[in-house]
């Protein structure tokens, strides 16, 4: 087997003491941002962009991995034990686990999560590292328009298959695709929407958009809106140990998590949500205890903590053999590469491989150094919950502002940083989706490079987009995408999908 | 279909947000249509994909009128209008400051601004706190990590 010695080579990388520290910071900062409500992994990406800029590329990488896995541990911590998901994944995990927390069973719902999320993290990663070298092999088979259909059918299912409305979806995804249109053309050098304003000649920075949206747009939502009741910490009582009963009902649901997670991550879906909500209604199909859900089943932690993890692993899929981002942290994450000049896709694994076996062998390492992390030391990570909002939300907009800052000191920066702020705000307010903005942001000028490779190609002539098997399947994916929850909806089945919108991470 | 609209009345707030969207595809269009073009091999240039975001947003922008006219927006809790205020006013005075007075003095202002819109206060505790906080940051980040930042009176003194 070719891929265990590449994995073992990349272990090795991994282990190296640089790429350890890297790991480890990586997974220290995403099980904090992971807890802290209202920043999550995305957000944390985008502001140690600027940072990293001058460190190692394989090493940075790391890090952000590490943050990626970090951020859905600890968002399962303040799910738990405050009822406030930490991060978007942890959604579902809030409603049995905070029950369990509230009935003293705090600790095992902690282990459980954590353990889970461990399983599934080892399970998913090694998914990944089997799986991508025949993903690579698939694309390279795709052309120029194959490639332009699958991020049609990114786009599709980033905006408009899951959330409570196609329009409002699409709509987020067009101001990304708007504002990835200013900037200089790169195939002939022509500047288009800058206005004259030289520093809008590089286009719009990641860093600047997904910080206003996230950063500042989150913090205006929350002082906006009015305080609703105290919110308790639920403090952990007795022992965080699972009794044997708890891993015998926790073991199937991790497994059946990751089996459900790691796919869904995989597929150009979007989002970690999406498979949490789909373990926990399979949890409680099959649950012995069905009276216990609602009230605390500890199945309906495991499975969905396992799925977010495992998706997360999943994401990483199509990130690194397509150069697809179909998450908003997915999509900084490649802005991270971009930065360095390297495009995901599979001729990275070909110019790049120690890079890319180094990454994944380090995602292994991160697991076990987030369960060290997230149960023994949970104590520790509870504390961060007390910090008043005042303050917290103070700090956030330090740091994001420094983020900003760092990557250019320009007043043009940061006036861009308020407007879009004001945006993250208004789109919140008015129940538009954010992570389409991101994900258009990003996607969009790779979507119409290649759309303009195809016709370059072909001479003008569009025909050539419907011409292989493989566009044709993935447009008709797209339009099933597109068209299915549509139907629902007008059936009257519109909540599910609310409930399984993607928003930030 | 019956029906159609529950609430019946208009969201003024989405008719908004519908003409704002048509101020974008016209502002997309025409900056486009003014774009010099070079002479072309190919049909598709550096103009095809702006005007089909254009049309996009166009067409988004007659869907958001139609769902804001059948109350097709979720409610809408009241929400505050004056910490929105004090944070914008945090950002916009960090953007005025940073050149003159520096990194520290400028985040302060923020970090304070923000408490305030949390209802931290008052701003002649918040604000030295602030300062003191971003040198730290600034310490940190400039000095250790050697990120950009600019150095105001205060960051002259830091050896």
């Amino acid at each position: 087997m070719e891929t265990f010695g590449l994995l073992f080579h990349g272990l090795g990388l991994a282990l190296q003491p640089m790429n350890l520290l890297y790991a480890l910071i990586g997974v220290t900062l995403g099980t904090a941002v992971g807890v802290l409500p209202g920043i999550g992994p995305a957000l944390t990406v985008a502001l140690l962009l600027p940072v990293t800029y001058q460190l190692d590329p394989t090493g940075s990488l790391i890090m952000f991995a590490g943050i990626y896995y970090g951020g859905m541990y600890g968002g399962s911590t303040t799910s738990i034990l405050l009822n406030t998901p930490g991060e978007s994944a942890s959604i579902v995990t809030a409603l049995e686990g905070n029950k369990m927390a509230r009935k003293g069973r705090g600790g095992p719902a902690l282990a459980t999560a954590a353990i889970g999320s461990f399983v599934a993290g080892l399970i998913a990663t090694l998914g990944l590292a089997f799986i991508s070298p025949w993903m690579v092999k698939f694309a390279l088979s795709l052309g120029p328009a194959d490639y332009f259909a699958l991020m049609v059918l990114a786009f599709v299912t980033v905006s408009a298959a899951f959330g409570d409305s196609a329009l409002r979806g699409l709509t987020a995804l067009f101001l990304g695709l708007a504002l990835g249109l200013i900037g200089i053309d790169l195939q002939t050098g022509q500047a288009r929407l800058s206005f004259g304003i030289p520093d809008l000649l590089d286009g719009v920075e990641v860093t600047t958009l997904a910080v206003a949206l996230f950063a500042v747009g989150e913090a205006l939502k929350i002082a906006a809106t009015p305080p609703e009741g105290e919110e308790r910490i639920e403090p952990v009582k007795g022992s965080v140990w699972m009794t044997k009963q708890d891993w015998a009902r926790s073991w199937k649901p991790w497994l059946r998590g990751t089996a459900i997670g790691f796919p869904i991550g995989a597929m150009p879906a979007g989002g970690a949500e999406i498979g949490t909500f789909l373990s926990y209604s399979t949890e409680k199909a099959l649950t012995k205890h069905p009276e216990e859900f609602g009230n605390g089943a500890i199945e309906g932690v495991a499975g969905p903590e396992a799925a977010n993890n495992a998706s997360a692993a999943g994401t990483l899929v199509p990130l690194l053999t397509l150069g697809l981002p179909t998450s908003a942290t997915a999509a900084i994450m490649l802005a991270g590469f971009q930065q360095f000049g390297l495009q995901p896709g599979p001729l990275l694994f070909a110019t790049n491989a120690p890079l890319v076996w180094s990454l994944i062998a380090s995602l292994l390492v991160a697991n076990f150094m987030l369960i060290v992390l997230n149960l023994p030391l949970v104590g520790l990570w509870v504390r961060l919950l007390a910090i008043p909002k005042p303050w917290l939300y103070a700090g956030i907009l330090t740091f994001a502002t420094l983020g900003c800052i760092g990557a250019n000191p320009s007043p043009v920066e940061l006036a861009l940083l308020l407007a879009f702020g004001l945006l993250g705000y208004g789109l919140r307010r008015f129940s538009y989706p954010i992570a389409p903005v991101v994900v258009g942001l990003i996607l969009g000028p790779l979507a119409e490079q290649q759309l303009r490779r195809a016709l370059a190609i072909s001479q003008g002539d569009p025909s050539v987009l419907v011409h292989s098997p493989a566009a044709i399947i993935l447009y008709t994916i797209a339009a099933i995408a597109l068209l299915l929850p549509l139907i629902l909806r007008l059936r009257g089945k519109g909540a599910v999908l609310k409930a399984m919108q993607a928003d930030e991470d | 279909m019956s029906g159609g609209g529950a609430s019946g009345r208009p969201d003024r707030g989405g008719l908004v947000i519908a003409l704002l969207l048509a101020i974008l595809a016209a502002v997309i269009f025409f900056s486009t249509r003014a774009m010099p073009v070079t002479a072309q091999y190919t049909r598709v240039g550096p103009t095809t994909f702006p005007y089909a975001v254009a049309a996009g947003l166009a067409a988004l922008a007659v869907g958001t009128a139609v769902s804001a006219l059948r109350g097709g927006f979720p409610e809408r809790e009241p929400e505050r209008l004056a910490p929105v205020l004090w944070i914008v006013g945090g950002l916009v005075a960090q953007i005025l400051l940073l050149k003159p007075l520096g990194f520290s003095i400028a985040t302060g202002f923020l970090f304070a601004l923000t408490a305030r819109g949390f209802g931290r206060g008052p701003l002649w505790v918040t604000i030295p706190i602030g300062v003191v906080f971003s040198l730290v940051v600034w310490v940190i980040f400039a000095d250790v990590l050697q990120l950009s930042l600019p150095a105001g009176p205060l960051e002259r003194l830091v050896p």
